[in-house]
């Protein structure tokens, strides 16, 4: 057993912390573009289009259902092969669209469940006025949704910023990208490696507590 | 003038609507009493079609609807020519009152925001409510989210407003008010349709009184008439427990 080398472990704070907005922003870009696909897959899914369920319930299974590392490696590696287009792609964009499918996957699951929990009074008054449906569910049941679906989409957003660690495996330096070179570099893995833990949980931490205010923000509506 | 011709519903095997003819006159208060499960509640929703009629026409103004042809467009034309008042009021709970009564005419009578915040406030203060129109539902009491369940329906500007028990799940303490404001709307010679269990409001505020049972119209007219000398066997049974 070896003392931690505190100084190196310092030193490499500021460098690792260089990355933090790539990551931030891989995350963000991914949660903005799945927020809106799984929004549009879990509508589908509750008014079941005829010719559309089977394909995006197939999508959802797909998924939900590989590895998102596996999927990455298939957009990256793969997909160029066959779809010549693909070939300038780089591992950035490559990451925001695995993470982007993946993750929509799984919220619009999350996003399914909240519309149906929203309760039948609102979806009956949203009609009655004589709303179409497109404005019954963007005005009435997607907001209300939103809310009962906030905690669960928060979490995914958590796992999606710890998921951008898989870009590395694509050539992107990011957070972990950054921390392996130097690792590589040193040789002090547990240094590193500890540091780079260390920040990620800062980061979800933080977010925690940002959610806690966006749940008192979304219920001051139903607040007694 | 609203006609209703053969509207009939069936949920399953079961009829609770058999071919139901209704004629409302413009500006005329129509009372609807039953017992529970005869179809009154089913009138009013395939009115509005938030259940759909199997057979039948609905004619309210200009919009004409053949239940067995209608397209989406009538469905949504016979919804904006007519307004509901739910029993469990049905406030949207992620707007305020101000907002749940600029809804219909901002999202679909596509008017102005200035304007239709102006007439959401001017109802508001029909209805008693003017300093709670920032309040969302959660924070109003049962009278007054049904205060504002009438005044999103009378700030549409329906040809025919539609009440589904308006007072049946409110606390008795809250009942008067609610009452009170269906009288001051009633006196505007709004066209009304009401399914109620409050026989001494049917009296006061009814032009006719229409008795329902098993899916048909039993027994209809005038309040002192059909309260007071009931034909029909049905309708005096009904008379005696409700009494």
């Amino acid at each position: 057993m070896r003392a931690l080398d505190l100084d190196y472990m310092l030193g490499l704070v500021p460098v690792i912390l260089g990355y933090v907005p790539l990551t931030l922003f891989m995350a963000s870009v991914a949660m903005v573009c799945a927020l809106v696909l799984a929004s549009l897959l879990a509508v589908e899914r509750v008014i079941r289009v005829p010719g559309l369920d089977w394909l995006v319930m197939l999508f959802i299974s797909f998924f939900r259902g590989t590895p998102l590392l596996v999927q990455l490696f298939l957009f990256y590696y793969g997909l160029p092969q066959v779809l010549s287009f693909l070939a300038q792609i780089n591992g950035v964009t490559a990451a925001i669209m695995g993470l982007t499918l993946h993750f929509s996957a799984y919220m619009a699951e999350a996003i399914r469940a909240a519309i149906i929990g929203v309760d039948r009074s609102q979806w009956e008054a949203a009609q009655s006025i004589g709303m179409t449906p497109a404005q019954m569910m963007r005005r009435i049941v997607l907001p209300q949704a939103g809310r009962i679906a906030a905690p669960t989409l928060v979490n995914y957003f958590i796992d999606m910023i710890k998921g951008t660690s898989l870009a590395f495996t694509l050539g992107v330096t990011e957070m972990m990208g950054a921390t392996q070179k130097e690792a590589a570099g040193s040789f002090l893995y547990f240094e590193a490696f500890l540091v780079v833990a260390i920040l990620y949980w800062i980061i979800v931490e933080t977010l925690n507590q940002g959610q806690k205010q966006l749940e008192t923000y979304l219920n001051k509506a139903y607040a007694r | 003038m609203i006609s209703i011709r053969g509207l009939t519903k069936r949920f399953g095997g079961t009829t609770v609507l058999d071919a139901i003819d209704l004629d409302i006159a413009d500006g005329e208060r129509v009372v609807v009493i039953g017992s529970s499960g005869t179809g009154k509640s089913t009138l009013l929703r395939c009115v509005n079609f938030l259940d759909r009629p199997d057979a039948g026409t609905i004619a309210v103004g200009d919009v004409v609807v053949d239940a067995e042809r209608a397209s989406k467009r009538d469905m949504l034309a016979l919804r904006r020519a007519t307004a509901f008042v739910f029993q469990n009021y049905a406030l949207f709970a992620n707007k305020t009152a101000k907002e749940n009564i600029m809804e219909a005419l901002v999202t679909v009578q596509r008017r102005p925001k200035d304007e239709a915040e102006r007439r959401a406030l001017a109802v508001l203060a029909e209805t008693g409510l003017a300093e709670k129109a920032d309040s969302y539902p959660s924070a109003l009491s049962g009278g007054q989210q049904q205060r504002v369940g009438i005044g999103r329906a009378m700030a549409i500007g329906a040809d025919l407003m539609l009440f589904d028990e308006p007072t049946s799940a409110l606390d008795p303490e809250w009942v008067g008010e609610v009452l009170d404001l269906m009288r001051r709307v009633a006196e505007q010679r709004q066209t009304m349709l009401i399914v109620t269990h409050e026989m001494q409001f049917a009296r006061e505020i009814a032009d006719r009184v229409v008795f329902m049972d098993g899916g048909r119209i039993v027994e209809a007219g005038p309040p002192d008439q059909v309260l007071d000398t009931p034909k029909d066997e049905r309708l005096r049974r009904f008379l005696r427990r409700v009494a």
